[in-house]
């Protein structure tokens, strides 16, 4: 029923693993460091190609942080892959201190986050991801919204001197982002122009935004949606903007709420207070497919819709 | 007494007899064995005598684990690591991480004996915005190559960074120094693995075999023995030596690469509070701070040994 169903869907690994053989091939710093997540990072080719660079701690999360700040150390350049769920939930400390607090130069992939394990359940999924990581200093959190997103971001990390973490999804995402369109980091992208009320959407679910809005303009409704390809640091002007020019603010993610939506909150209730609602995930899921479970938690064009008519009073 | 109320400081910098502490320097090029060895324990006596000082006026510490380590820290950085201040931006300087984070103190010093930190901002050490923070932290003192303190970090660490210099075909090595407390984390083990299976010639673990932790000892919590099977098992070119040893120490560290091409694990055999009578091998030392009674007592153990 949804536009996005008949737009071509794509697995952002695949951009991923081909922006990295090409920097690879750039630049022979580039490494990357897995927990038995070859097939699971889509790292084939850039274990094909750079073999030597390719280092398999075997399942121990804990290691591969650690070994990647130490390649950093030694002044490589690492990116360090692996389910979202368990890198950031097994390492956290390591993502603190040897990342974070830290200073390292290092890219840290979240792989497969939300709940794009669908059916394996909420050991699987990494819903917690964003809340956990927005709370640590110093360290830039991207979650790109389609392929073109996901390249620029891995461009960006593997030239940016700082600690970076990355959320790649699996889940099919159309393109949502214009031809042209440049990454900039910290910086939220106007995907539509809107006055009574604003989307603000992050990673897969940008295109369920904009269709929201698609489906609030056939009832009247002005919805401004915003893509936040970055959660930390937030666009503090594009969000303040939106509360100041719209009448609330929607917050959309797969994630739970107290990731993009706590972010925003925090910010609005300080400087420009408006209605907010938040689209997320409220707990662990329940069985099912990752489409279905998005649409079990209104994460979908008429549960954005519903949220955002609550605060026009349309 | 809770944990709480123990790591409430109690500054006593007036009362702390300010001897000077100048750069000690490293052991000279061209000295014979017996005259290294002589120049390395001058050194490790004034760093005591320096970290007591600087946890008596700042009253806060972990002396006991401190006095068993700068026997290693001396030897590595005043006479076997390549590595000194300027080094510090060369990329095939041989590496150090203190893992036993806590021991920050007796690494400050040490630097300051090297010559890398100014003797004279000993004197801020935990004081407000000072860089010699309670643990070292790599942002706030170019010599230190990876922020410690929660257990178990620097070992996974320095595989890497020992991973990056075999990539390179660098000659340089990586030394690391746990606590054998700290040997009951996981991610060691995980590390150790890692080590081993990349035939990782080029790094030397050190573990400070003071068998005491925060609150008990080793083998009355979770026992790590037989700790050397143990490592010999995970692939490592296993040593045991006396800690305090500075002749054995050198000889160890000088053997790194090993010929077998495998990692090296020095078990190094410890005493916490060494060498003072009644410090040594006493788990109430693990953070406590001592008198101005205790300072005098231990200066003139020191002074004696």
């Amino acid at each position: 029923m949804t536009a996005t169903a008949e737009k071509k869907l794509h697995d952002c690994r695949d951009a991923w693993v081909e922006t990295l053989v090409e920097l690879g091939q750039a630049d022979p710093r580039i490494v990357a460091v897995v927990n038995d997540s070859v097939g699971s990072s889509k790292l084939g080719p850039f274990q094909s190609e750079f073999p030597e660079r390719l280092i398999n701690v075997g399942i121990a999360e804990q290691d591969m942080v650690g070994v990647g700040a130490g390649l950093a150390n030694g002044g490589k350049i690492p990116f360090v892959s692996a389910a979202s769920c368990f890198l950031t939930a097994r390492a956290m400390e390591q993502i603190k201190v040897d990342a974070a607090y830290s200073e390292h130069h290092m890219v840290l992939v979240g792989q497969s986050p939300g709940m794009a394990y669908g059916e394996l359940g909420p050991t699987h999924h990494s819903i917690e991801d964003l809340a956990w990581l927005r709370a640590i200093p110093n360290l830039t959190v991207v979650v790109p919204s389609d392929p073109e997103e996901t390249r620029q971001a891995v461009r960006w990390a593997a030239q940016h001197d700082g600690p970076v973490f990355i959320r790649v999804s699996r889940m099919g995402v159309p393109d949502v982002n214009p031809a042209g369109y440049e990454f900039a980091p910290g910086k939220a992208v106007t995907l539509r122009e809107g006055s009574d009320v604003t989307l603000i959407a992050t990673g897969t679910v940008v295109s369920r935004a904009l269709d929201a809005a698609e489906l609030l303009a056939s009832r009247g409704v002005s919805a401004r949606v915003l893509s936040m390809p970055t959660i930390s640091p937030l666009d503090k002007d594009a969000i303040l903007a939106a509360a100041a020019e719209t009448k609330g603010i929607v917050t959309v993610e797969e994630a739970l709420t107290s990731g993009l939506g706590g972010a925003v909150a925090e910010l609005v209730v300080q400087h420009q207070p408006v209605p907010m609602r938040f689209v997320g995930v409220t707990g662990f899921a329940p069985t099912g497919e990752v489409g279905w479970l998005l649409d079990h938690f209104g994460i979908s064009a008429t549960g954005i819709a519903e949220a955002a008519s609550e605060i026009v009073g349309a | 007494m809770t944990v709480e109320e123990d790591l409430v400081p109690e500054v006593h910098v007036e009362d702390v007899p300010q001897e000077a502490f100048t750069v000690i320097g490293r052991v000279p090029e061209g000295a014979t064995r017996e005259e290294a060895i002589a120049h390395l324990r001058a050194a490790a006596r004034a760093v005591r005598g320096r970290d007591i000082r600087m946890v008596r006026a700042a009253g806060l510490g972990h002396i006991g684990g401190e006095f068993s380590v700068i026997d290693i820290l001396v030897t590595l950085y005043l006479d076997s690591l390549h590595m000194g201040p300027e080094l510090l931006g060369d990329p095939d300087r041989d590496r150090f991480i203190l893992s036993k984070g806590h021991a920050a103190a007796a690494l400050y010093t040490t630097l300051a004996a090297a010559g890398f930190i100014d003797p004279d901002d000993l004197s801020t050490f935990m004081q407000p915005m000072s860089q010699l923070n309670g643990h070292p932290a790599r942002t706030k003192i170019a010599a230190v190559e990876a922020s410690t303190g929660p257990l178990g970090h620097g070992l996974p660490i320095a595989v890497g960074t020992a991973i990056a210099g075999k990539l390179d075909g660098s000659a340089r090595r990586t030394f690391v120094v746990t606590g054998d407390g700290e040997m009951q984390e996981g991610s060691n083990w995980e590390a150790l693995m890692t080590a081993g299976n990349h035939g990782l010639a080029n790094l030397c673990v050190i573990v400070d075999r003071n068998r005491l932790q925060q609150g008990a000892r080793v083998a009355d919590t979770n026992d790590l023995e037989p700790l050397p099977d143990k490592l010999r098992a995970f692939g490592m070119e296993v040593i045991e030596l006396d800690g305090h040893d500075h002749g054995a120490l050198r000889d160890a560290f000088a053997n790194v690469p090993a010929a077998s091409g495998k990692p090296t694990a020095i078990v190094a055999h410890t005493m916490k509070g060494h060498p003072i009578s009644f410090m040594s091998d006493n788990v109430a030392w693990h953070h406590k701070v001592p008198s101005a009674e205790q300072v005098e007592a231990a200066l003139t153990e020191l002074e004696q040994s």
